[in-house]
């Protein structure tokens, strides 16, 4: 099981060195930025403007560091046979697996915690400091990150059997419909037919509810979030993410490598 | 004491086609040892099934048929890996990482402390030649020093059994060399090594046994001189003329010039006349050598004239 921190380790090596992350977070903190001048133009709701804009520029850049590059961690292995040589040491392809998941949302992590610091940071110059109701944005971005390893976790699934393009096309679907599962349920109750609605109420719970990860209207308005809620958001993602590791583990583990 | 490698009938299909219904078999039924200690090497032209093989033992891909078993252990058995290297064909590693970043990653596999590992990638850095280009990204390598990288994390753990897939592929003459001292070495630890090759003289040169797979079938299994038989075809004498002399008739239809020396082949029987004819025509013999079936005669001769095999 000590494979998992060494995999990981060197996954989260290799995107540092990857000088296109340092352009998102460039983007996302130029995004926190003009936050800064729209709430600037927008009297008396500059907090409103400046945590809405901001949070939503870390969920955005977050799940493009999450779809574009969980989509490569295991083709882009597989691909270009760099496989080889680490599945000849003692490690399991589940190991391996899990190491790159966890580098990733490592990586995720940091960049998350940089982007957040710049938004305070931002914040803070324009509110002349931080108060109490500030701290729900921390929240939100807990959410938001739990939120992307979700979408780690489903992208990496698409890597192991999957192309590049089409592992971003199902994962952005999925991430799509989870998002709008509360619509979904609902088409299900109010549907006039008896299959679709039996189909969409299905496809709702089953699909991941990303809706329940958005925290970023409560934040920007410094509305308290609950604890049951942080507490059933952590739980759910934990599990959903552990049995979509599960079936991307056994994917792999019987995955012929070119 | 186990064997090295035991294959039982190891056999993979591919799928091919549209539908994937029509099965391409890469491997037909190997069965095979190899003994610990041995340098055994694994010979077949281009898309004979050689790699399939090694990464059928590596775990890389999953055998349709058939078995096999490394130091007494299931190849799906990840602990045996503990025991065993491989140096992968044109071998791929994370060009992001200098060679030293590399070898220390693949070292922490094997849960050697800080300082044993720091000290067993320096060693190995040396022992291929590749000191002064230690702290470079691999993305500036050449094919060659890919290679060497690719040698020192096959054996870099000690392992029992280690497996080099064309292990000479892009190296140079002193390269080449180097690899062959380091799998001499190898063979003195008491280690096993097994080699993929088609370069036959390699094998002629190294190993102690060869099995020869053509097609995905085994064809021959055997010391290199068994598989090509040691009956002596004949003898081969080169020697110079001094200026304006001329070679006897009777040997003129066996020569063949090259530069200033004349190379002249003939039976074994009659070689003491045929240096007599040379002395007498004045001749300078410089060497005389038996001339013996080689590998590459053997690979012609089995795969027919019509069909020339891919060798280097």
């Amino acid at each position: 099981m000590t494979t998992i921190p060494i995999v990981a380790q060197n996954t989260f090596r290799e995107a540092v060195r990857d000088r296109v992350l340092y352009n998102l977070i460039f983007f996302a903190l130029l995004m926190i930025g003009a936050a800064v001048l729209v709430g600037q133009i927008s009297i008396g709701i500059e907090r409103e403007v400046i945590l809405s804009l901001g949070l939503t520029a870390i969920s955005v850049m977050g799940l493009v560091m999450a779809v574009f590059i969980g989509v490569g961690l295991v083709y882009k292995e597989m691909d270009r046979r760099t496989l080889y040589a680490v599945l000849s040491k003692p490690v399991r392809r589940s190991e391996f697996l899990l190491g790159k998941f966890a580098g990733l949302v490592l990586t995720l992590a940091v960049n998350t915690a940089l982007m957040t610091v710049g938004l305070l940071a931002a914040l803070a110059y324009v509110e002349r400091g931080l108060s109490g109701a500030d701290a729900w944005a921390i929240v939100a971005v807990y959410f938001i990150l739990l939120k992307l390893a979700l979408v780690t976790a489903i992208a990496l699934l698409f890597s192991c059997f999957s192309s590049p393009l089409l592992s971003i096309v199902f994962t952005l679907g999925i991430y799509v419909a989870g998002v709008f599962a509360p619509d979904l349920r609902q088409l299900g109750e109010v549907s006039g037919s008896r299959a679709i609605g039996s189909l969409a109420t299905a496809l709702s719970y089953l699909l991941p509810n990303f809706h329940n990860f958005d925290a970023i209207a409560a934040a920007a308005h410094g509305r308290a979030i609950p604890g049951a809620l942080v507490a059933q958001n952590t739980l759910y993602a934990a599990l959903y993410i552990a049995a979509v590791l599960v079936a991307a583990a056994a994917v792999f583990s019987r995955r012929n490598l070119k | 004491m186990p064997s090295a490698i035991e294959i039982d009938n190891l056999t993979k299909d591919y799928a091919v086609g549209f539908w994937r219904k029509r099965p391409q078999r890469a491997l037909d039924g190997l069965t095979l040892t190899v003994e610990q200690g041995e340098i055994f090497g694994f010979l077949g032209p281009n898309g004979a099934g050689k790699s399939t093989t090694l990464k059928l033992l590596m775990g890389l891909i999953f055998p349709t048929a058939g078995a096999a078993r490394i130091l007494g252990r299931a190849i799906g058995d990840v602990t045996m890996h503990r025991s065993i290297g491989f140096l992968p064909e044109q071998p791929y590693f994370y060009d992001y990482l200098t060679a030293r970043e590399l070898l220390d990653y693949f070292a922490r596999f094997f849960g050697f402390s800080g300082p044993e590992r720091a000290q067993r990638v320096s060693a190995m850095l040396e022992r291929v030649g590749i000191t002064t280009a230690a702290d470079v990204q691999l993305r500036k390598f050449s094919k060659g020093m890919l290679q060497r990288v690719g040698l020192a994390q096959a054996i870099l753990h000690d392992p029992q059994v280690v497996f080099l897939d064309e292990p000479m592929s892009g190296l140079d003459p002193i390269g080449r060399r180097e690899v062959r001292d380091i799998i001499l070495e190898l063979k003195r630890q008491g280690r096993t090594v097994f080699f993929s090759t088609h370069i036959l003289g390699d094998a002629e040169m190294l190993c102690d046994r060869v099995a020869v797979l053509v097609g995905g079938k085994l064809q021959g299994i055997g010391s290199p001189e068994r598989i090509v038989s040691v009956k002596v075809q004949g003898m081969e004498i080169l020697a110079e003329l001094p200026d304006g002399r001329a070679l006897p008739e009777k040997l003129a239809a066996r020569a063949t010039r090259i530069g200033d020396r004349w190379r002249i082949e003939v039976p074994e029987a009659g070689l003491y006349a045929a240096l007599d004819d040379l002395r007498t025509a004045g001749a300078r013999v410089l060497s005389v050598a038996q001339v013996k079936p080689t590998l590459e005669d053997f690979f012609f001769k089995l795969l027919g004239q019509e069909k020339k095999p891919d060798f280097a």
